[in-house]
């Protein structure tokens, strides 16, 4: 029954890659921007957590640094976007890939820089190495577990952030019609700041956490864009919860590719599932974009 | 001292000039109509107002203050609200939600959802549907109260009856009293020039980028209005 | 130059239609006479120099190619890469395995760019924008994984050509890497010469003028689809060229080095200094590569950091790079790709009124 484990781990993987990939969706979203420089920024955020349990005098457990990671990013996505890429925004394509490419080779760099490129972890607990058994040949980490729970939480708190609140509608409107929310009374420039400083928080969660689950190095930032994207193109755009499914189909594929062929397989077929779906079904699984 | 103020007001695109140096006064209870043809400019002196567009000479006054070099935001905030060419609802949002994201700067005033409701009753069975499946007449009255939710003091009304049924039409023009009773300035600016005469208190007839004529309805023979509309002298 | 007809417009003054000035001619003129010099430079020149210029055309042609892409057919690629690799690894395959001469294998090397083109493009072109820009860095990963994973061609640690070593040993490095500096000439004057044509053709002012706009552009009889194909397909037979040459030089395969991002972190850089969407723009920008590469490459890390910097402060003030800087100030191209409206007054000659450079909006 190891293909069975393989599955379910996968499905867990699902929801770190959801959490990478909400980040990524929010942005497009809400000021068409996709940002290359997306998948550094998370690693970048995983170093943060290694500076704040490494640095103290009290060597905490990395899970107590989430929140501090996370307002942290906040401010920084915050400042990032008013302080430049609001500059680039409706100024098309290109810019923003460029600019944010940019960025991209400008984080991993320093990051090389600053912690050399070798891989190093965020210390592990007494509870990120336990797991839950179901039977024989049926374990699983309760790292992963949370790791989802977390992805469904934040996806369904974002929901309702988006539904409910004033805040939530000024996003959805701007995401819309930039202009037309102008004229009634929205900032955008603050709107897109705050979006930013929304999708980095998210994708902190999800750095610090994969920082305790594996371990991590500069480069990483590329791999963690891409399979943020595959997730985001496979369950469709303008849909969390198909980020979700995105996410979870993503990383089935890599752990059955994985169990299968052997762990040097595991990304590709990854890619190779995106690549059918896309080539099937180019606007996602979950796609829900409204036309006027 | 009157509500809106354009001096000397010069904008352009990029070179070419759409305004030149315009001189118009509103004052607080009027209904006061932009005419004129395609491209005279009418739209660019409400994009203008709203703070879309901003002039490369003169000053745009509201309550004798400048506003010129204030983001959209801030004249929302200030009391102009704005129903733009097109309509331009959210179209992913519901009708309700669009109401409330015209009170997204909370301006104290007379103006509700429900207020709203009761003034287009067509908009009530309406309040849960998406935006994108509306009519072209329910979108714009659902504009129209879109921009009341910010209790402006002025509202800037871009072609509304562009695409509409007459009967659309009238019961737009219909609403406009009550807009006032609330204290409402309306500048609109309509290509249609026959229906917009029957309400209007002034009208300015623009033609490339200047104003040709202006005056009250009443003082205007039609000739006249036809000439400068063409600029046929 | 072409001169179409004189129109009479309805003011009565004359006009006519230019693409160059006579500053063109001489130009043109004087721009044979560097080809001919960088044709015979091997013989007279240093193989240090000669190497070095063989970069030189490499990182050009690619920059040009990018250009082409983004300017003639709207498409942002970060994947070049994977053309790039796939080049290498076919100029191995038919020197090592077939046995053909690697100096003709280059031909193979960019046909097999030109074929893998198609497959990925009908993918990425399913994409929009940025997300068709990281759907062909997932296109490269997915040919780097691939071939990572062939043992024969050396997995993960590459493997040496010995074809072309061989040809070292039998020729002389000065005579191999002359011929390898005369294909990446080659490779670069090509790059040049299709973006000069297809840029200046009718269907690329169209899609100029007409950016993003697919109705507009289909309505002036221009076939989308197929424009954007047919400039995938040269890219990637073009980047692939550049990674036979590149393989030719290095004597080697290896495919984190053919594979890498920083082929597309390098040419980004060179077409935003240079200034997108000129054809000159390129070369001002790998001349300003190669000199800070030279003086700072050493740097290491901190090299990257500067390059990426660079390249996002260029983009966010000067969005027309150096180039559109110097075109703003002087209002002249080397390679003319606007039209020249000249009025011809009554009585003067006729004064020229410039339009269609390089537009900054459209960038």
């Amino acid at each position: 029954m190891e293909w069975v484990s393989a599955i379910i781990q996968g499905i867990l993987l699902g929801g770190l890659y959801a959490l990478f990939a909400v980040g990524l969706s929010l942005v497009f979203g809400t000021m068409r921007l996709t940002n290359l420089a997306h998948g550094d920024l998370t690693v970048l955020s995983t170093y943060v957590a290694l500076i704040i349990v490494g640095s103290g005098a009290v060597r905490f457990n990395p899970l107590y640094s989430i929140p501090i990671v996370m307002v942290i990013m906040w401010v920084l996505g915050y400042a990032l976007q008013r302080g430049l890429l609001n500059f680039i925004v409706q100024k098309g394509d290109v810019q923003g890939v460029i600019v944010t490419f940019g960025i991209s080779i400008v984080i991993m760099n320093a990051l090389q820089e600053a912690f050399t490129p070798n891989s190093q972890r965020l210390p592990v607990g007494e509870l990120e190495s336990r797991s839950i058994t179901i039977s024989d040949q049926l374990a699983i980490g309760w790292l992963p577990l949370i790791i989802f729970i977390l992805a469904v939480v934040v996806i369904a708190v974002l929901q309702l952030f988006m539904n409910q609140t004033k805040m939530g509608r000024a996003f959805r409107a701007v995401s819309d019609d930039q202009e037309a929310a102008r004229l009634m009374g929205i900032n955008t420039k603050h709107i897109w700041a705050v979006a930013m400083g929304v999708a980095l928080l998210i994708g902190a969660i999800g750095g610090v956490m994969m920082g305790i689950r594996t371990t991590f190095h500069p480069m990483l930032g590329s791999d963690r864009l891409i399979f943020a994207f595959e997730a985001v193109i496979i369950g469709g755009m303008g849909s969390s919860w198909g980020t979700l499914l995105g996410g979870v189909i993503l990383g089935v594929a890599q752990l059955l590719g994985s169990f299968a062929f052997g762990p040097a397989w595991a990304t590709l077929c990854g890619h190779v599932v995106f690549v059918v779906i896309l080539a099937l079904r180019p606007q996602g699984l979950l796609a829900k974009t409204v036309t006027a | 001292m009157s509500l809106l103020q354009l001096e000397g007001v010069s904008v352009y695109y990029e070179d070419f000039q759409a305004l030149y140096d315009l001189d118009v006064t509103i004052e607080e209870g009027e209904i006061f109509a932009c005419i004129g043809a395609n491209g005279a400019g009418k739209s660019t002196m409400l994009k203008t107002v709203a703070g879309v567009l901003t002039p490369k000479r003169g000053r745009v006054l509201f309550d004798g203050q400048p506003i010129d070099h204030l983001p959209p935001y801030k004249r929302v905030e200030l009391g102009i609200s704005s129903v733009p060419e097109g309509r331009r609802v959210f179209p992913s949002l519901t009708v309700h939600e669009n109401l409330l994201i015209g009170g997204y700067r909370n301006r104290k005033g007379s103006w509700t959802t429900d207020g709203v409701y009761d003034l287009f009753p067509l908009l009530q069975p309406l309040k849960k549907r998406q935006a994108a499946g509306l009519s072209g007449g329910e979108q714009q009255a659902l504009a129209i109260g879109r921009a009341l939710m910010a209790n402006p003091r002025l509202i800037l009304m871009d072609e509304v009856s562009l695409g509409l049924a007459p009967v659309v039409i009238k019961r737009i023009y219909e609403a406009f009293p009550a807009l006032l009773k609330s204290g409402c300035t309306i500048l609109v600016v309509e290509q249609d020039v026959q229906h917009v005469l029957t309400v209007a208190t002034h009208v300015a007839c623009f033609l490339e980028g200047r104003i040709a004529l202006q005056g009250a309805p009443s003082e205007l023979t039609s000739e006249q209005i036809t000439a400068a509309y063409f600029g046929v002298y | 130059m072409k001169t179409p007809g004189t129109t009479v417009t309805k003011d009565g003054r004359r006009h006519s239609v230019s693409v160059a000035s006579k500053a063109n001619l001489i130009i043109l003129g004087f721009g044979i006479a560097v080809l001919i010099i960088l044709v015979i430079f091997p013989f007279f020149g240093s193989t240090e120099w000669t190497r070095r210029l063989v970069d030189f055309f490499c990182y050009l042609a690619l920059a040009e190619l990018w250009n082409l892409m983004l300017g003639y057919a709207g498409l942002i690629s970060v994947g070049q890469q994977g053309f790039i690799g796939i080049g290498a690894y076919t100029l191995w395959l038919f020197s090592d395995i077939v046995g053909i001469n690697p100096l003709v294998s280059v031909v193979f090397a960019a046909v097999g760019g030109a074929i893998i083109a198609l497959p990925a493009a009908a993918l990425v072109f399913k994409l929009r924008g940025g997300y068709l820009a990281i759907g062909t860095w997932v296109i490269a990963e997915i040919l780097r994984l691939i071939v990572s994973n062939i043992k024969r061609a050396g997995g993960g640690s590459g493997i040496n050509i010995t074809a072309t070593s061989q040809m070292v040993q039998s020729l002389g490095p000065d005579a191999w890497y002359s011929r390898v500096y005369w294909w990446a000439l080659a490779g670069a004057f090509i790059a040049i010469v299709v973006t000069y044509l297809l840029l200046r053709s009718r269907t690329g002012l169209a899609l100029k003028a007409i950016r993003d706009n697919d109705l507009a552009a289909e309505s002036c009889g221009v076939n989308l689809w197929r424009t954007k194909l047919y400039t995938y397909i040269i890219a990637g037979a073009g980047c692939a060229l550049v990674g036979a040459i590149q393989a030719m030089y290095t004597l080697r395969v290896h495919p984190g080095s053919a594979f890498s991002v920083n082929w597309t972190a390098y040419l980004i850089f060179i077409v935003v200094i240079g200034g997108i969407g000129t054809i000159e723009g390129p070369i001002i920008g790998t001349v300003v590569f190669y000199v800070l590469r030279e003086t700072t490459s050493q740097w290491g890390t901190w090299y990257f950091i500067a390059l990426g910097l660079l390249a996002i402060v260029v983009t966010v003030w000067s969005p027309a790079g150096v180039y559109g800087w110097i075109i703003k100030k002087t209002n002249f191209m080397l390679f003319p790709l606007q039209r020249k409206l000249r009025l011809a007054d009554g009585e003067g000659p006729p004064a020229e009124v410039a339009a269609g450079g390089p537009d900054e909006a459209a960038v």
